[in-house]
């Protein structure tokens, strides 16, 4: 019978046999795969076995296993590598399920941090700080001030596109857009009136995960981890509102509640990851993108297999510049390169590919 | 019979414009409604008000005894399921799928749906004739199958009210013919009551029990189909002349209009 009817409904097209389970399972050995291997490259080689013993002996605090091997290897998996690997992951994570909530709440599979202007927001702060070299939080006045950017850009957005109750999501991408735009000029400004910091300000808006601490590690841990639950919370919610407003509410969602709670959590998580590496383009566009042809819209599906696609690829990046490529390249610049004219052409197939 | 919505004075407006003013209007359980109006005159904003989609400004609905704010919107989703008119959706989810949205409000957050839910689901796109195009993406289906599969989605919601929106407007009359059978046969078993904005006056004839008139914000006439349907509230209320007698073919009353 049910045979019958899978017969009659026509091809499903594109989606992937593999089970939820299994995508999760094999994206996550993945995923460990590449941080050994990644912690292995670079300037001095590590086999990968000295690499898992490396971090059995931290975490056993068992010192015996590492007998006989050069002093110096520990170090730079631990104290070099290790926060720089897992930073790039994080970030990779976070900013990939923060475009999978964006594009579900603005109903736009080509809405990114970019198209609120959060990332204009936090890139226009940092400018700031480095510009009149504000340094009353240490090293920490750059973060700061991206992550005040980005949050107070957020919400003079949600307040420029609010009317009556809710938020429309054309609005929102037009007023995103018109704030980014004036931000940018804004940036453009500072580099110009700014003589011997602006290499500084150039080389962080390009980004790059080069010296990061273990600070750094628990920091977009901590927020990602957090966005990552609010997400999933909400998930189904997500869904829901891809059928409009009105038949979401009618469906149990609160839609001016959720969609705020959803926005301010994607906009955190975003000023995080960009106060932390700079500004990353084309992660969080891309792979929700990838990810949605795999697992389908269901966001219960696409966000946990979204935070670890995006993990894997950034972290894929960062290991290319870092310990590939002759000269580092800011991973920016590398993540637009290869994303941007990867996104245009799956972009051109789908043109082509849809039927009405 | 048992009073379903007792709506008390109520106003809303947009910024400026009002929409509705001082409406009152009290529904029961197992009827079929039929909202009739001209475009623009609150018929969908009433319905808003009614699912709790907006809160009027002034005056209460009360639903089933409670006032509506009183309600979840959870619980509120287990009660009222709403068919919006022309809508779209970006995501291709399938066919299937989106019908399945309708269990949520009945399925634990993070729970999957039971057989029970998948044995409903499939009953309902049978029902909807919806079942040949199940896995196919919503984003390639046409408006009219579209409209059927939202259609499934909201008596998969298995509510006691169903509130159809202009529901019919994108189907063919076979279609057309087809959903409101459905809905009146929910009706008819004493599981639904049925409130549907309409814009053909002849198929509100034939399927409603009773008509409500609405212009500019308020309702300007309300009874059972026989007694309200006539030429003169039919020239008050959309300023056309119009016949109107009981015609045994579909056994219900109809209009026929002047050119």
């Amino acid at each position: 019978m049910t045979e019958d009817i899978k017969q009659k409904s026509g091809p499903r097209l594109g989606r992937s046999k593999v089970s939820q389970g299994s995508q999760v399972i094999l994206l996550m050995l993945l995923l460990v795969l590449i941080i050994v291997a990644s912690a292995g490259m670079g300037y001095i080689k590590i086999p990968f076995s000295d690499v898992i013993r490396i971090v059995l002996a931290k975490i056993t605090g068992n010192t015996g296993i590492l007998a006989g091997m050069d002093k110096l290897l520990p170090v730079v998996v631990l104290d070099v590598r290790l926060p720089r690997i897992l930073t790039a992951a994080t970030v990779g994570g976070g900013l990939a399920i923060a475009g999978v909530v964006f594009q579900g709440i603005l109903l736009n599979p080509l809405a990114d941090p970019y198209t609120l202007g959060v990332s204009a927001g936090a890139a226009f702060g940092a400018s700031l700080a480095i510009l009149f070299n504000i340094s009353f939080m240490s090293t920490w006045s750059v973060p700061l001030l991206a992550f005040i950017g980005a949050m107070s850009t957020l919400l003079f957005v949600l307040y420029l596109s609010s009317s009556g109750g809710g938020y429309s999501s054309n609005n929102l991408i037009l007023s995103g857009i018109i704030v980014a735009a004036i931000l940018s000029a804004g940036i453009s400004f500072l580099k110009y009136i700014a003589d011997e910091q602006v290499s500084i300000i150039i080389f962080w808006l390009m980004g790059s995960f080069a010296s990061k601490t273990w600070t750094d590690v628990s920091i977009t841990l901590i927020c990602v981890f957090f966005g990552f639950c609010v997400f999933l919370f909400y998930s189904r919610d997500l869904n829901l509102m891809s059928l409009g407003d009105r038949t979401a509410s009618s469906l149990g969602v609160d839609t001016q509640k959720v969609p705020l709670i959803l926005l301010l959590t994607a906009s955190l998580v975003t000023a995080i990851c960009v106060s932390v590496s700079g500004i990353i383009g084309f992660v969080g566009l891309l792979v929700p993108h990838m990810m949605r042809s795999i697992t389908g819209p269901d966001n219960q599906k696409l966000i946990p297999v979204s935070l670890l696609a995006g993990a894997i690829l950034l972290l894929g990046a960062d290991t290319i510049t870092r310990a590939v490529l002759p000269n580092e390249i800011p991973i920016g610049v590398l993540t637009a390169l290869i994303g941007g004219p990867f996104f245009c052409y799956i972009f051109r197939k789908q043109q082509t590919a849809k039927v009405w | 019979m048992e009073k379903l919505f007792e709506i008390d004075q109520i106003s809303f407006g947009y910024k400026s414009k009002r929409v509705i003013e001082g409406l009152s209007l009290t529904l029961a359980a197992g009827v079929f409604y039929g909202i009739i109006g001209p475009n623009g005159c609150g018929k969908t904003t009433l319905l808003d008000l009614m699912i709790n989609h907006h809160q009027p400004a002034a005056g209460r609905i009360r639903y089933k005894g409670k006032t509506l704010a009183g309600y979840s919107k959870k619980a509120l989703s287990r009660e009222i399921a709403l068919v919006p008119q022309n809508f779209y959706i970006n995501f291709p989810f399938t066919a299937k799928e989106v019908v399945m949205m309708g269990r949520y409000p009945h399925i634990k957050r993070f729970a999957a749906p039971s057989t029970r839910d998948i044995r409903f689901v499939h009953d309902i796109m049978e029902q909807t004739d919806t079942l040949a195009f199940e896995n196919r993406f919503i984003t390639q289906l046409s408006s009219g199958e579209r409209q059927r599969v939202i259609f499934a989605r909201a008596l998969a919601q298995d509510s006691p009210v169903l509130i159809l929106d202009e529901a019919t407007s994108n189907l063919d009359i076979n279609h057309a013919l087809g959903m409101l059978k459905l809905a009146a046969q929910g009706v008819e078993d004493e599981t639904k009551t049925v409130i549907a904005v309409m814009q053909d006056i002849n198929l509100a004839a034939a399927f409603c029990d009773h008509l409500i008139f609405v212009q500019h914000g308020n309702v300007v006439a309300n009874g059972p189909v026989d007694k309200i349907l006539n030429s003169e509230i039919l020239r008050d209320v959309f300023q056309v002349d119009s016949k109107i007698y009981f015609e045994p073919y579909s056994d219900s009353m109809q209009v026929v209009f002047r050119k």
